[in-house]
């Protein structure tokens, strides 16, 4: 672990969320030219363990800038940001990569696997380089892909792919799963058997997980839905019931 | 078309790494061949300017004593133009300052003004007086070496007197571009001089009154120099008159000759070497150029261009590269040609010197550059033609892989997924692997080749200076002198050991095969001169009867052990008869031939005579014994060996540190120019998969191995590949430059080897830290945005 330990900023109510993601009043602002694009404007986000969020909100609200910045992939312009005890903020390159590679998995839209690399070595990228990780087998059983394993992402549909993506995301054991747009690309009886795959991992392994969508139908299947507009939380709803993804449609 | 010019300078502005790295290569191989002609068109237009402004004879000749009556006879020769006689001979100077013996040429010049033939260029001073036996001009070069100048003087040993000669002006003189002392391999301008002396001096001197033993003429315009030297020969034969040589084999015009041949050699096979990098670099860049910009293109059909405006688009691209290659090459090469030929004037001491940036070579470089890259485009251009628009603006069908042989037999088990996304890439282009491989193969043989002329220089200096030359002196008298002599060389201070040989002038002939070369003499007791073969290594030993010949004239003749020779010698009474050889032995330099000395002396049927002595000589006695041999009547020449040593280096090894640090220079930028395309085609095409391995959380480092460990593992495939290029392309030059007169050894150290390897890394490394820098700049966000 290599993250930067800034006593001085240690969590506020570390105990309280001491096993949270927790953002404060993060902005981010882009500066193209003369323009200035707000994409973020305050926003306060919490992650517990073990829970299932799903953001929604219209295009260009600032969805998938908090998505990055929750998983260390983009800084914000000003906030705080606290994995545990660690103050992200405060981490460096080398930092941010390490909160990446020992405890947040990523999905996406485009499910980004090495062309080169067959299914099971896609996913033993990430086992080779994290703590303790599961093996490939069964991270890709997790996801039902045990019969796919020598494929090439050549080889496979789109709905398989993207759960090769997720077995990727979730073999190293993470904290934390983050998911933008997973389903975008695929149908709807794919994309449930895509949701169906998170959602197991997110129920067995217990991993606080965050799903961005268009799709409205699929918040009921998390513990709490967040809406986001303009760059800030419009609302927050919580689930009394979570359905199970493989009774959604649409 | 406006809207896509602008394009192209902006794609060449988003892509002038690579346009730089691919320009320098064809600079380069453009350098190399306009430094190689223009040195080659220059150093021939002025040795031609140099030749006819002086005269310099077309077919030289001499004897020992030839009545002038002769001369009219030699002119009535038909195809002779203008006869000069001379009278010539050498003699030991004392030059106030230098312990060391000097030789000295004499050489006469009509009192009266510049002779017919071989005219002086005078440099300083003025012609000698008429009457004034003891004027002189002095050579130019030697004169400075010296530091002397007219109003200077020196004595010399002149057929047994001592004379105080007075020099009056230095010149320069078509005959000794490259003045050679006897026995001499390079130019010594401290030991060797050139004097002119009036002719009527140097007839009282050598009691040549109404006599001249060296003659030269000019043919008149197309005539073949053959037929007038075989009747020249028979002139003077009765005068002890040998071998008439055509110009071709005036040792000076010879080398001369030979240096701008080995131009001539170097300037065509390496620059090809750079082109066709090129043309497989441009072709790199452009496939992957079109990759990228197939939905351009076929948006660009789909509104009406036609294929013909977007292959002419494409073609630009490449054209403007090629000219940003040639503009870069033909400053480099103007420069470096004008470096090498005033190299050259300065080492052949030219009084004119006509620098020609040759236009032929500037023509065939840019047309030979422009064309090896658009081929190399063109490949990658017409499959953008062949596009139909609606498929081009598909992206393109995903890269199939395959588990290959390794993974099937278990051997991927071992090894990590990113060495073996490097890996699967390579069995994906193999070609274009290939390629990469080659391109650097090349370069590291370049370099090869450029640092193995430290070892050649090496070996040539190991082999003729300690393992055929074991003497420190050699003595060169005027006449032969009887063996007893050498009674009187041993008894000299300091003098360890003395041994004679003899050298005779010589026809070899076996059957049409035919060769006329010097027959050395040597006492069967040599110690000082060993006859070496390099190829096993050892001395042998002179039988007494029989020759031994190195092996280059045992091929000349075609013959080996047990054949017989027939030898006609063109000395004293020009005795003939079949000898056998007993022994063929390996020596990179001359085709000599020897024989045991009793055995020649008796085949002459003259009393025993030599005209060297090789002397061992302990060297804290040098100082007296430089003083008693410079006042020694019979001696005219005195070879020291450390001397000679001394010149090798010093002209050669100069000589060679520019080749040296030109070509590695331009073989490093090869390896530069592969190295950088290779890697940053490699990561325009593999940006996507290194930023998904850095939100998956891998560090710089282990992206950079990634990337860079497939090219790496390209590079490192060529090194071997590259260094038995190297051999081909050495043994290749070596024997391109092949000569009667001396052959290239071929030798390559293992550290050679080494260093090559070495500084085709050090290129490689540096084009990787380049890209490196690009990889801390990768935008993760921007690729998972966007579908491939
Ligand atoms: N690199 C960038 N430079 C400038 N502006 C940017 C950049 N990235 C995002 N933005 C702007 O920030 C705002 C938020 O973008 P973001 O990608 O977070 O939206 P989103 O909610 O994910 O939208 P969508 O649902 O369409 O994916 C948008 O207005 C976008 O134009
Ligand atoms: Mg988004």
């Amino acid at each position: 672990m290599c993250l930067i330990y800034n006593a001085e900023n240690r969590a506020v109510d570390a105990k309280a969320h001491n096993e949270s993601l927790i953002a404060h009043g993060l902005t981010k602002t882009y500066h193209t030219g003369e323009i200035e694009i707000r994409a973020l404007r305050g926003v306060d986000f919490e992650l517990k363990p073990g829970e299932l969020v799903v953001l929604l909100g219209p295009s260009g609200s600032g969805k998938s800038t908090l998505l990055n910045i929750l998983g260390g992939l983009d800084t914000p312009t000003a906030g705080t940001l606290t994995f545990r005890d660690h103050n992200l903020t405060a981490a460096d390159e080398h930092g941010l990569t390490m909160f990446r590679r020992e405890h947040v998995g990523f999905v996406f839209q485009f499910y980004n696997l090495i062309p080169s690399l067959t299914a099971r070595e896609n996913v033993a990228l990430v086992t080779e380089i994290a703590a303790a990780p599961m093996s490939a087998e069964e991270a890709l059983a997790l996801v039902g892909l045990e019969e796919r394993i020598h494929h090439f992402p050549a080889e496979l549909s789109g709905g398989e792919q993207q759960r090769v993506a997720i077995a990727r995301a979730i073999a190293k054991q993470p904290e934390v799963l983050l998911c933008d747009e997973p389903t975008g690309a695929l149908d709807s009886k794919t994309g449930i058997l895509v949701l169906a795959a998170i959602e197991r991992v997110n129920r067995e392994l217990g991993t606080s997980t965050a799903i961005i969508t268009h799709n409205t139908i699929v918040a009921s299947m998390a513990d709490r839905v967040v809406r986001i507009a303009d760059g800030l939380i419009a609302s927050t709803e919580h689930n009394a019931k979570r359905v199970s993804a493989s009774e959604l449609a649409w | 078309m406006r809207v896509l010019n602008h394009k192209l300078f902006r794609e060449l502005w988003r892509l002038r790494g690579q346009v730089l790295a691919i320009a320098l290569v064809i600079g380069s191989g453009v350098a190399v061949l306009i430094m190689g002609l223009s040195t080659l068109e220059s150093l021939s237009v002025t040795t031609d300017a140099y030749y006819e402004r002086y005269r310099f004879a077309e077919v030289f000749t001499g004897g020992r004593r030839v009545p002038e009556r002769i001369a009219e006879r030699v002119a009535a020769i038909p195809g002779v133009q203008f006869v000069e006689t001379r009278i010539t001979q050498y003699a030991t100077l004392d030059i106030e300052g230098f312990a060391e013996p000097v030789v000295g040429r004499l050489t006469s010049i009509p009192e009266t003004g510049q002779p017919i033939l071989n005219q002086l260029a005078l440099q300083s001073g003025s012609w000698i007086e008429t009457g004034r036996h003891d004027q002189v001009i002095l050579n130019k070069p030697f004169a400075e070496a010296h530091d002397l100048g007219p109003g200077d003087s020196f004595t010399a040993l002149i057929n047994g007197h001592r004379r105080t000669l007075e020099i009056v002006g230095t010149a320069l003189s078509p005959e000794f571009i490259y003045a050679l002392g006897p026995a001499a391999l390079l130019p010594d301008d401290e030991r060797f001089g050139v004097i002119w002396m009036g002719r009527e001096a140097l007839e009282a001197a050598f009691d040549l009154d109404e006599a001249f033993n060296d003659l030269s003429l000019t043919l008149l315009r197309g005539i073949n120099p053959e037929p007038v030297i075989a009747e020249l020969d028979e002139l003077l034969e009765p005068y002890g008159g040998v071998n008439a040589i055509p110009r071709a084999e005036q040792i000076s015009n010879w080398f001369v000759m030979n240096e701008l041949n080995q131009n001539r050699v170097v300037s065509t096979i390496l620059p090809a070497i750079f082109l066709a990098v090129a043309a497989f670099l441009s072709h790199m860049v452009l496939s992957r150029l079109i990759a990228t910009e197939r939905g351009e293109i076929g948006l660009l059909k789909a509104f009406g261009y036609s294929n013909i405006q977007i292959v002419w688009y494409y073609t630009k691209l490449v054209l403007a590269i090629a000219l940003l290659g040639c503009i870069i090459g033909a400053v480099i090469g103007a420069l470096l040609g004008r470096y090498s030929t005033e190299n050259y004037a300065n080492l052949f001491d030219f009084p004119l010197l006509i620098y020609r940036p040759s236009s032929t070579a500037f023509f065939i470089a840019v047309g030979s550059s422009t064309l090896a890259t658009v081929l190399g485009a063109l490949v990658a251009v017409r499959r953008a033609a062949r596009l139909p628009p609606a498929e081009a603006m598909r992206p393109p069908a995903p890269a199939v892989y395959h588990r290959g042989i390794l993974s099937r037999f278990g051997v991927t088990d071992w090894l990590d997924q990113p060495t073996r996304i490097a890996l699967r890439q390579i069995a994906r282009w193999p070609l274009r692997a290939a390629l990469t491989t080659a391109g650097m193969a090349l370069s590291v043989s370049l370099l090869v080749m450029a640092l193995q002329w430290n070892d050649t220089i090496d070996f040539i200096a190991e082999s003729f200076f300690y393992n055929t030359q074991h003497q420190d002196l050699i003595v060169g008298l005027a006449e032969p002198q009887p063996l007893n002599t050498l009674h009187e060389f041993e008894r000299l201070p300091g003098v360890l050991r003395a041994e004679p040989s003899h050298i005779v002038p010589a026809d070899f002939t076996v059957g049409t095969r035919h060769h006329r070369g010097g027959l050395s003499g040597v006492a069967a007791s040599n110690l000082l001169q060993p006859i070496h073969d390099d190829e096993s290594g050892t001395d042998l030993t002179v039988p007494a009867d029989g020759i031994l010949l190195g092996s280059y004239l045992a091929a000349k003749l075609g013959v080996g052990i047990g054949d017989k020779v027939w030898i006609d010698v063109l000395e004293g009474r020009r005795p003939g008869g079949y000898v056998s050889v007993t022994d063929v032995f390996e020596t990179t330099i001359a085709m000599p031939a020897y024989m045991n000395l009793d055995a020649l002396n008796r085949w002459l049927k003259q009393r025993p005579v030599a005209e060297y002595f090789s002397l061992l000589v302990d060297s804290r006695s040098d100082a007296e014994l430089f003083a008693k041999l410079k006042e020694i009547p019979a001696v005219s020449a005195i070879m020291v060996k450390r001397a000679a040593l001394d010149a090798f280096y010093e002209t050669i090894g100069a000589q060679l540190l520019i080749f040296i640090t030109i070509f590695t220079g331009f073989a490093c930028t090869l390896g530069f120019g592969v190295a950088y395309n290779s890697t940053r085609i490699a990561l325009s095409e593999r940006g996507r998969e290194l930023a998904t391995l850095r939100v998956l959380g891998f560090t710089r480092a282990e992206i950079s191995y990634v990337l860079l460990g497939e090219v790496a593992i390209l590079i490192l495939a060529a090194l071997p590949v590259g260094c038995l290029a190297g051999r081909a392309l050495t043994l290749w030059l070596a024997r391109a430059f092949d000569t009667e007169l001396f052959r290239m050894p071929f030798v390559i150290d293992s550290s050679t080897y080494g260093f090559a390897v070495l500084f085709a890394l050090a290129a490689s490394a540096a084009s990787f830290g380049l890209v490196r820098q690009r990889l801390n700049h990768l935008d993760l966000i921007r690729v998972l945005k966007t579908r491939e």
